[in-house]
């Protein structure tokens, strides 16, 4: 990490604040400089598919706003005073306290000014998520374990709850439509989902239901590894972790049944929701194949994925595994832990031994650029960042914004998670490249 | 009189302005079984006769090839005399219109495409009136340099008198407008709408040469890239690519070409002979330039025809050599691999030549209907031969493209590789697991370099049959067990 | 009516064939010219979001290919000879003869030669669909009335929670596939079971043969449908619901989903409880968006104008007017509707909000619809929702394009739909890519 980045794909830590937003009337208190809050908002939540604020997020943004007097004489009374505030001011069910660089740099102690509130009986935490700590899905990562950490109890196990640790809110533009579709996808093998995130969530309950599940279900690269880690410490919960993207009929499909061995779910039971699934899915597959055979001539025959590797690997399966294409490159950019490496690896090199494209890892668009101008005849298809649209015009690409930044899309509700997700991918990427060539 | 007696009859009403219906005018068929060898002889022989079906499906007719060629002229207008259906065509030829204007940067606009929309009173009661305000609406509207007038089997049947609107119309207005005869029912044989078409620019749009540009070739053509240039620029001469994309001053030149060659010969036949018979610009008879030897034909024709012999040799020698390392191994790579073509004919012939120079074993082929002779009557224009000049027992059909028979045959070859050359059926051989190429460039494979672009696209397709593997698992074709255990030609009547 | 158009937005009554082929395995048999057929699979289905052969749709048609021949003695031979083949070759439930303009003209009797047939056993009926009697809303209603007439029979007992849903019509309707599973989950959410008759699970001649039980037809559509509830309320005695706007967004489908409840006598709890999640799922996510509303206001479009079919111009500009509270311009209603039902559908255009009101063209032809629209003058840029014929209009006013109307040339779809709570923000979500996507 922390080499240069032109046109960078992730945030820092703080941007974890975004995943405190993401849980219903949860307030996140920022202990950190004027201008972050907005700028993370900004960069992870506006203009990245137009996600707005939300209910406690963007303008609400609850912070310290430290300054010269902070950092000289630290800032812990000030501190105190803004959670007194928010506290009377803030409608919430639950408040997390996140430090900036400066606020961690200077030392305050706030571990220990929140865990007096705490004594006290006031739900709130503490994460230190200073920017220079890491990425913002390290931010979101450790949040997530500080409330583990610091709220939850053990609770009665409920039979058939599956708590759902998926891709990081505002970070994927798709997030909240995709847990949407995963407990719908849950719901259809008989689970019950407990969703820590998003419209669907609980919020603070959900949070405290957490030790009562009978399965941890990590469907992401690699946040949430860490939190399964934990509660399987604390509380003997099993996990599961699912590192590719389930899109499309055979991917789908493949992540259910495994779901299904996971969760002890009556094997039965789930074949019969399969083949309904995958029946209509069919239906739709032939639909969208009449359209390629007849224009793959002039369609891209490869494509280069640019995104971080549970969506690259995931893409990667349905473009490949079942529509013909071929890859050109990989670029992860989430910056994986370096021990994750050699599994993503793996998890790239599963999809055929014959259709190996060389893969990259990093979020600086001069390197990506610089490799993709490797390939000047190819015209692949481009699935990556707003970023990439400059490199895709250079190389006559076609080109389709789902990872962040997205600056040229606006995401409501959807999302490219299981078998209409890919529908809905299919319509997207065929429906840019018609519009441009008319 | 006898059915024929009055066809013919109707026929020759038509002609005065109107093309004759293939069938009758080059002998052509829609139902054939037997080898390559065996269709070549009795064309030759002047015996070809029609196998007709009892069971079909849904074919094309002549007012969708007609109007495919008209409505890319870029500053004409067509008008369909039609109910609202026969237009059912028209957003495909707006999207190939933008498409293709994009590609040549030419200005992203509509194709200028009406229907005259006739209803159940029109029917009893005549709609030339509704003509003649289609016309002026045109021309209003688009300020067109030429108007067509696309007759459909409504207007045919109801019998409107499409010549006396035009004459009025173009009196008043001061531009062609002409009646292309493509009704459907006319004729089984779909390509006779392209005649039609073709005729209606002889007719009306084609002048005398004010001065001829020897230089110059006509090549008659669909959408495809300029890829003649390559061949014809190294020996100083240059393709103008016709109809589509052009415009009608463009058009009232073709006369002065130094020769008329063509992409397809079925589809350029009667425009590149009704050149050559009413303003003397010759027709390069021999097939297309797909191929090795028929490329080096074609050139060395080409070369004849416009004093550019001294030039040819050492081109055709030049490109032989350049492209022979890459050409092996493609030869290598395809080597075994079965294929099959199900195209119209001459250009689906060319497709034939293509793959055999690319080392593909041809297992069959089926074309969408077979031309006894073409307009010139010349027999070296055979492309049907000089595809199968070593290979006369390939296996050879003709069907208007009934899916029902290709399906039933290509489940029983199994081929590696289909070409297919006419929009959907790629589909339906897909969901039997096999390979098939719609090949919407036409001139990608022609020449010598070609070879080798049409190879790297096919490697790429057949890199990954995921897509047709899926649709294998997947789908149903619409066809009972007792049908695909048939012999896939067993609805084909005798000869008549 | 009926005049010239320019840029075609509708195909001729055959366009019926693409409703057969909508019926889980149905067979379309078109006695009629060699190139019509496929004309209209090309303008309804391919070049219209690409909407693919289906199981017997694009080359499998079985069709006569009538030729001059035929013209002058007459096709009935020739369409015995294909029925023959079809029932031998093809794999299907159902078979429909659909007759084109050479038939009708020459005056073949197909509803005997068909009827021979169906007197036999053979599950077959015929559908009189020459193009020039109207437009493909019209053969879509003669292919179903057709049915019914020659089909069904009158059911034992009538099921009380089964409704039949005439909506949309397939393929004309780009989105007609996920549109029709979106309106059977809002029904089946609120305790209903729709039989919903075309698309993938829709059931094929079996749900077919179930319309006589069901409870009641729902007309989800401005005015075609009607003439088919009626046919069905005289034979069966099927009362009809009638709702002729779209339900898109929150506020349209709760009053939809009320509606039906009041009618059918539903109980109103569980309905409640429904609408009450949806909702909130709905307006979490306009509240998301709604930061990109406030802020990007400058730039963003002022007025809307809906060149399409008069169910998507009504359901889209109460949507657009209720919920982004965006202004109408002039609408253009392109399907031609019937005289008797024009005044309905201006009505709901002056009614789309309190004090909001919009003025109604009707015409399909593009010449008169883009010198109606260029004497308007917009300070911001308009935002057109129409066809793929519209993006030049949109272009030379300046203005943003999204094509949802037929025929759809520049656009994929396969299932998704605008209909409903979810389907309200897919629309937002494609509206605003089309607009982010000029910058």
């Amino acid at each position: 990490m922390s080499t240069i980045l032109q046109h960078p794909r992730h945030l820092c830590a703080l941007g974890g604040q975004q995943s405190v937003v993401a849980i219903p009337r949860a307030i996140p208190i920022l202990h950190a400089g004027p201008g972050c809050g907005f700028k993370l908002h900004t960069g992870l939540g506006s203009y990245n598919g137009f996600q707005g604020g939300c209910y406690s997020g963007g303008a609400a943004l609850v912070g310290t706003n430290v300054g010269e007097k902070e950092i000289v004489f630290g800032g812990e009374q000030r501190l105190r005073e803004v959670i007194d505030g928010a506290l009377k001011v803030m409608d919430g069910d639950l408040y997390v306290v996140l430090s900036g660089c400066a606020t961690d740099l200077v030392g305050d102690d706030i571990e220990n000014v929140v865990t007096q509130y705490r004594r006290q009986g006031a739900p709130i935490v503490y994460a230190a998520t200073g920017g220079f700590r890491g990425t913002n899905l390290h931010g979101h990562e450790t949040i997530v374990n500080a409330i583990v950490d610091q709220l939850l109890t053990p609770q009665e196990k409920i039979s058939g709850l599956v708590n759902v640790w998926s891709t990081v809110p505002y970070y994927d533009p798709f997030w909240a439509g995709n847990l949407t579709a995963i407990q719908d996808l849950l719901a259809g093998l008989g689970l019950r989902t407990n969703l820590l995130f998003g419209p669907d969530s609980d919020g603070i309950d959900s949070w405290r239901r957490v030790p009562a599940a009978e399965l941890n279900l990590v469907v992401s690269s690699w946040t949430g590894l860490s939190t399964a880690k934990l509660l399987n410490e604390r509380y003997g919960t099993p996990w599961l972790h699912w590192p590719t993207l389930p899109i499309g009929g055979e991917e789908t499909s493949r992540f259910l049944r495994a779901v299904t061995e996971a969760a002890h779910v009556d094997g039965q039971a789930t074949q019969a929701f399969l083949d309904r699934q995958e029946r209509r899915y069919h239906y739709y597959f032939e639909r969208a194949a009449d359209f390629f055979l007849e224009f793959r001539w002039d369609l891209p025959s490869h494509y280069v994925t640019v995104t971080d590797a549970f969506y690259g690997t995931g893409i990667s399966r349905l473009l490949s595994g079942e529509f013909g294409l071929l890859p050109l490159r990989h670029f992860v950019t989430d910056q994986p832990p370096l021990e994750q490496h050699e599994a993503i690896q793996c998890q790239f090199a599963a999809l055929s031994s014959e259709l190996n494209a060389p893969l990259t890892f990093t979020a600086d668009g001069d390197q990506i650029a610089a490799e993709l101008r490797e390939h000047p005849d190819s015209a692949p298809l481009i699935l990556g960042s707003a970023w990439e649209r400059d490199i895709a015009a250079e190389l006559s690409a076609c080109h389709l914004s789902i990872a962040s930044p997205m600056m040229d899309r606006l995401v409501a509700s959807g999302s490219y998670f299981g078998y209409n997700g890919a529908l809905r991918l299919i319509e997207d990427i065929y429906s840019m490249i018609l519009s441009a060539v008319q | 009189m006898s059915v024929e007696q009055q066809i013919r009859q109707r026929d020759a009403a038509n002609s005065g302005t109107g093309v004759q219906i293939r069938e009758r005018r080059l002998g052509s068929i829609t139902g054939f079984v037997g080898t390559a060898g065996e269709l070549v002889q009795i064309a030759r022989a002047g015996e070809l006769a029609e196998r007709e079906r009892s069971f079909t499906q849904a074919g094309t007719c002549s007012s969708f090839c007609a109007t495919l060629q008209l409505s890319l002229i870029q500053d004409a207008v067509v008008i369909n005399h039609a109910p609202a259906g026969c237009a059912g065509d028209f957003p495909m030829f707006n999207l190939y219109n933008r498409y293709g204007q994009g590609k040549r940067n030419l200005a992203r606009q509509n194709a200028r495409l009406l229907t005259t929309n006739l209803n159940e009173q029109d029917t009893i009661f005549g709609a030339t009136h509704k003509l003649v305000d289609a016309i002026h609406k045109a021309f209003r509207a688009f300020q067109p340099k030429a108007i067509f007038v696309t007759a459909s089997c409504t207007s045919g049947i109801i019998g409107e008198d499409l010549e006396s609107v035009i004459e009025e119309a173009e009196q008043e207005l001061g531009i062609p407008i002409a009646s292309v005869n493509c009704e459907g029912f006319r004729s089984q044989i779909w390509a006779t709408g392209w005649d039609a078409a073709y005729n209606s620019i002889l007719r009306k749009i084609v002048r005398p040469p004010l001065q001829r540009q020897l230089d110059t070739i006509n090549i008659i053509t669909f959408i495809g890239d300029d890829y003649f240039s390559e061949l014809l620029q190294p020996i100083g001469l240059k393709p103008n690519l016709v109809v589509p994309f052009t415009g009608v001053k463009q058009l009232e030149r073709l006369s002065e070409a130094g020769a008329t060659a063509h992409m397809c010969s079925t589809l350029g036949t009667f425009l590149a002979a009704g050149l050559e018979r009413e303003y003397g610009v010759p027709e390069v008879k021999s097939p297309p330039p797909y191929g090795l030897d028929s490329t080096d034909r074609w050139l060395r024709e080409v070369a004849n025809l416009t004093g550019k012999g001294a030039q040819v040799e050492p081109f055709i020698a030049a490109e032989r050599a350049a492209i022979a390392p890459q050409l092996e191994i493609h030869r290598q790579r395809f080597a075994g691999r079965k294929a099959f073509v199900a195209a119209g004919p001459s250009h689906g012939h060319s497709s034939m030549e293509v793959l055999q120079d690319l080392g593909f074993d041809l297992v069959g082929s089926c074309m969408f209907h077979h031309d006894a002779r073409l307009d010139h009557g010349d027999p070296t224009g055979d492309s049907l031969q000089a595809a199968t000049r070593h290979t006369p027992g390939l296996s050879y059909g003709v069907c208007n493209k009934q899916a029902f028979e290709l399906v039933n045959l290509l489940r029983r070859i199994q081929p590696d590789l289909v070409v297919v050359r006419h929009p959907s059926l790629a589909l339906s051989i897909a969901k039997l697991g096999i390979p098939a190429v719609f090949v919407d460039d036409e001139h990608i494979a022609l020449g010598y370099r070609g070879l080798l672009r049409y190879a790297r696209k096919l490697a790429n397709w057949l890199a990954n049959p995921a897509l047709e593997r899926t649709l294998a698992r997947t789908t149903k074709l619409p066809y009972t067990h007792w049908w695909l255990n048939q012999p896939p030609f067993s609805m084909l009547g005798e000869p008549r | 009516m009926s005049a010239t158009v320019g840029q075609p937005r509708q195909f001729c009554t055959l366009g019926g064939q693409q409703s057969v082929v909508a019926i889980e395995r149905a067979i379309p048999i078109v006695h009629g010219g060699p190139g019509c057929s496929g004309k209209i699979f090309g303008g309804l289905s391919f070049f219209n979001g690409f909407q693919g052969s289906g199981y017997a749709g694009g080359n499998a048609v079985p069709g006569t290919n009538s030729c001059e021949r035929d013209i002058i003695f007459g096709g009935e031979q020739r369409l015995r000879e294909v029925i023959d083949g079809a029932l031998k070759v093809m794999d299907g439930d159902l078979f429909v003869v659909l007759t084109g303009c050479t038939a009708d003209l020459v005056g073949d009797d197909t509803a005997t030669v068909v009827s021979e047939y169906r007197e036999r056993g053979v599950p077959i009926v015929h559908a009189s669909t020459g193009g020039f009697k109207g437009y493909n809303h019209l053969g879509h209603e003669l292919v179903v009335k057709a049915i019914i007439e020659q089909l069904l029979k009158p059911a034992k007992a009538i099921n009380p929670k089964l409704v039949n849903v005439w909506s949309v019509v397939p393929y004309q309707d780009t989105f007609w596939a996920g549109n029709l599973k979106a309106i059977r989950e809002l029904l089946e959410g609120i305790g209903l079971e729709a039989n919903i008759l075309f698309g993938h699970d829709s059931g094929g001649i079996g749900a077919w043969k179930r319309i006589p039980e069901a409870a009641f037809n729902l007309v989800l559509s401005p005015w075609v449908g009607l003439s088919i509830a009626e046919v069905l309320q005289q034979r069966f005695g099927t009362p009809v619901l009638h709702y002729p706007v779209l339900p898109i967004g929150a506020v349209e489908t709760t009053r939809f989903l009320r509606a039906v409840t009041e009618f059918a006598q539903l109980p109103f709890q569980p309905v409640e409880d429904f609408i009450l999640k949806r909702e909130g799922n709905f307006y979490h996510f306009l509240d998301r968006a709604a930061d990109f509303f406030m802020e990007m206001r400058w730039d963003l479009p002022g007025r809307f104008i809906n060149i399409s079919d008069s169910i998507y111009a009504l359901g889209i500009s109460r949507f657009l007017v209720n919920e982004l509270s965006l202004h109408p311009a002039q609408q253009v209603v392109t399907d031609e509707p019937p005289e008797e039902h024009r005044e309905t559908i201006r009505r709901n255009f002056a009614e789309l909000k309190e004090k909001v009101s919009a003025e109604v063209i009707f015409s399909n032809d593009s010449d008169t619809i883009g010198r109606q629209l260029r004497k308007t003058g917009y300070d911001l840029p308009p935002l057109i929702i129409g066809s793929s014929w519209d993006r030049d209009l949109a272009r030379e006013m300046g203005g943003f394009h999204l094509s949802i109307a037929m025929p759809v040339m520049d656009r994929l779809v396969l299932d998704r739909s605008y209909i409903g709570y979810e389907g309200g923000l897919r629309l937002i979500e494609d509206i605003y890519a089309s607009v982010l996507g000029t910058y």
